[in-house]
């Protein structure tokens, strides 16, 4: 029972990791809370319902399109209105970014209806069963192919230029501007980085949850909690605050019902603020 | 100053005319401008005036009707109901801030969201006392519609002055000196003596004691709650939307701004049902890009 549990909250948690990379990069970069985040995540869900129901293609497959679209709608939103209020007070980038998730979730709403829809590809791998555990491999597929993602965004911003541009940008923006970094162009990169891992997280997520814009306000609430769980601003904090909390879900859905599995999270999240508003890990640098 | 105070004493004088002269109409308006008013002063109070940035308004708002809406259903008397709203809203803030208040920025905002999201889950999961997703049904009014409209009104105007006075109070008191040092420079506030911790939890409780009573006499006018439509973000994200319309920090702006989004919300959204949110969230973003300051900040601006 116990390692059902274990395997169910680790598939859980690779899923989360991969929504919080993205939302906590832009977080730690650009000192944005990404109020639109959620919505984005579903809205790659409904590109993944597209693709598979009018091409017929399988979520992984649709998924670096998904990517590199939502990409673009967040490079388009930071070029055009994020960039002015960067250096604003909380409220005013607050308000900026929930007036866009107003309106991106009231346009899903009217396209696609706030009924669950679900994605059945042809192709699935079907649960394998060792020693009485069973392994839901769809779900696996999508949980490991989530925690390499957001594997990916660390040896990025490790290895490439444009990722220690970004470490740069965020450790000092001023000295990086000084060292010829251009800034503004890093925070576009680096919003259209988080935007693009929320499409790609939201073409998995498809793949494993029903398909909702109801969803999103959850989808943001778990990047948010796994910030600060895992200590915000690094990836590897996102990666152990995702697997961490699809455990401690799992386990609070055996315990007090799947229904109060959620807020089991969000009062963990406001105790943790309360105790360790840095996150359990502390402040680490970025990557 | 004068000007001002007897632009407010006609404003009062009105107020008190409508369930006299006016329709029903008119009557739903003064509702819904008063309870407006008190949301977005009630915000102001730590929002504007300290600079946190909360998202708790329809916390208490959701508290406030339950209480109400339980009080009610129980036979108490209305007024009694009502109160208990502010009461237990009052005590929500009180618990809720010692645990959000002492943190900033960000961490302070989403924290302040999540205790909304929490109390609807609640609320919804809570099926014996709350009724669960159903709702609540609360007990009709032994009294005529158009009685009860004015009774109403008459209700949600009271609360919005009281809260335009604690406003007024605050604001040229001590309170609200220690409130705008701490939007100043919190840590230098302190460091001098400021008492931060005491002063950001008065503002919080007041704007629990001002939403609760609003809130309950909503679930009265509505007579059916539900958890998704008291503890709604919108509600949160609105009054924000108000003060910053008129002007954060300053005593009339949330009632210029209450009554220029009610002006707005008639005359724009009746028209734009299905993208009713999208409309708003434009608004929004406009708003915050180009008139971070309010009309009034603009106005001080131009004159100066």
């Amino acid at each position: 029972m116990l390692a059902q549990i274990l395997i169910n909250g680790l598939i859980l948690g690779g899923l989360y990791a991969c929504i919080a990379a993205g939302f906590s990069l832009v977080w730690g970069v650009l000192n944005i809370i990404n109020l639109l985040h959620g919505t984005l995540v579903v809205a790659g869900s409904y590109g993944a319902w597209l693709a598979w129901r009018y091409w017929g293609l399988h979520p992984l497959v649709a998924l670096p399109l998904i990517a590199l679209a939502s990409a673009g709608v967040g490079a388009a939103i930071q070029a055009g209105l994020l960039n002015r209020v960067v250096a604003a007070p909380v409220l005013i980038t607050l308000v900026v970014t929930f007036g866009l998730d107003l309106v991106a979730n009231n346009a899903l709403l009217l396209g696609f209806g706030a009924d669950y829809r679900s994605i059945r590809p042809t192709w699935t791998l079907g649960t394998a069963v060792i020693g009485g555990l069973r392994i839901p491999l769809d779900r696996a597929m999508a949980a490991s192919v989530a925690l390499a993602m957001t594997g990916l965004l660390w040896l990025l911003l490790r290895r490439s230029w444009l990722g220690r541009a970004i470490v740069a940008v965020r450790m000092d923006a001023d000295a990086a501007g000084m060292m010829g970094i251009r800034v503004r162009r890093v925070y576009v990169a680096t919003f259209a980085l988080g935007t693009g891992l929320a499409g790609a997280a939201g073409a998995l997520l498809g793949l494993v949850f029903p398909i909702s814009p109801l969803q999103s306000e959850a989808y943001l609430g778990t990047a948010f909690t796994v910030c600060v769980l895992g200590g915000l601003g690094s990836v590897v904090g996102a990666a152990a605050g995702g697997l961490m909390l699809g455990l401690i879900e799992s386990v609070a859905t055996l315990y007090f019902g799947a229904e109060y599995a959620s807020v089991t999270s969000f009062v963990l999240l406001i105790a943790l603020l309360a105790i360790r508003p840095d996150g359990l890990f502390g402040r680490q640098g970025f990557a | 100053m004068r000007r001002l105070a007897a632009g407010m004493a006609l404003l009062l004088a009105a107020a008190a005319l409508l369930p006299i002269v006016g329709g029903p109409y008119a009557l739903r308006i003064g509702m819904m401008l008063a309870m407006y008013i008190s949301l977005a002063s009630s915000w102001n109070l730590l929002g504007g005036m300290a600079g946190y940035p909360s998202f708790a308004t329809a916390a208490f708002f959701g508290v406030g009707a339950y209480t109400g809406a339980l009080l009610q259903g129980a036979g108490g008397p209305l007024p009694l109901a009502w109160a208990a709203g502010g009461v237990a809203s009052a005590l929500v803030a009180f618990v809720v801030g010692w645990v959000v208040l002492p943190l900033r920025g960000h961490y302070f905002a989403i924290a302040s969201l999540a205790v909304v999201i929490v109390l609807r889950q609640i609320a919804t999961n809570w099926t014996d006392l709350t009724g669960g997703g159903m709702g609540l049904n609360l007990p009709v009014l032994a009294l005529g519609p158009e009685a009860q409209a004015r009774m109403i009104y008459a209700a949600q105007a009271v609360v919005a002055v009281l809260a335009t006075l604690v406003s007024v109070v605050v604001a040229g008191g001590r309170l609200g000196f220690s409130l705008r040092c701490i939007k100043q420079n919190e840590t230098a506030a302190g460091m001098l003596g400021l008492n931060t911790r005491a002063a950001k939890a008065t503002a919080f409780v007041l704007s629990g004691a001002i939403v609760g009573p609003a809130g309950a006499i909503y679930a009265s006018s509505v007579s059916y709650i539900e958890p998704g439509d008291v503890f709604d973000i919108l509600l949160t994200v609105e009054p924000i939307i108000m003060t910053m319309l008129g002007g954060v920090g300053t005593v009339f702006g949330p009632l210029l701004g209450a009554g220029l989004f009610l002006l707005l919300e008639q005359t724009v959204w009746a028209s734009f049902l299905s993208v009713h949110a999208a409309v708003l969230g434009v608004l929004v973003v406009v708003l915050a890009l180009f008139l971070p300051d309010g009309v009034l900040g603009r106005f001080r601006r131009a004159r100066a």
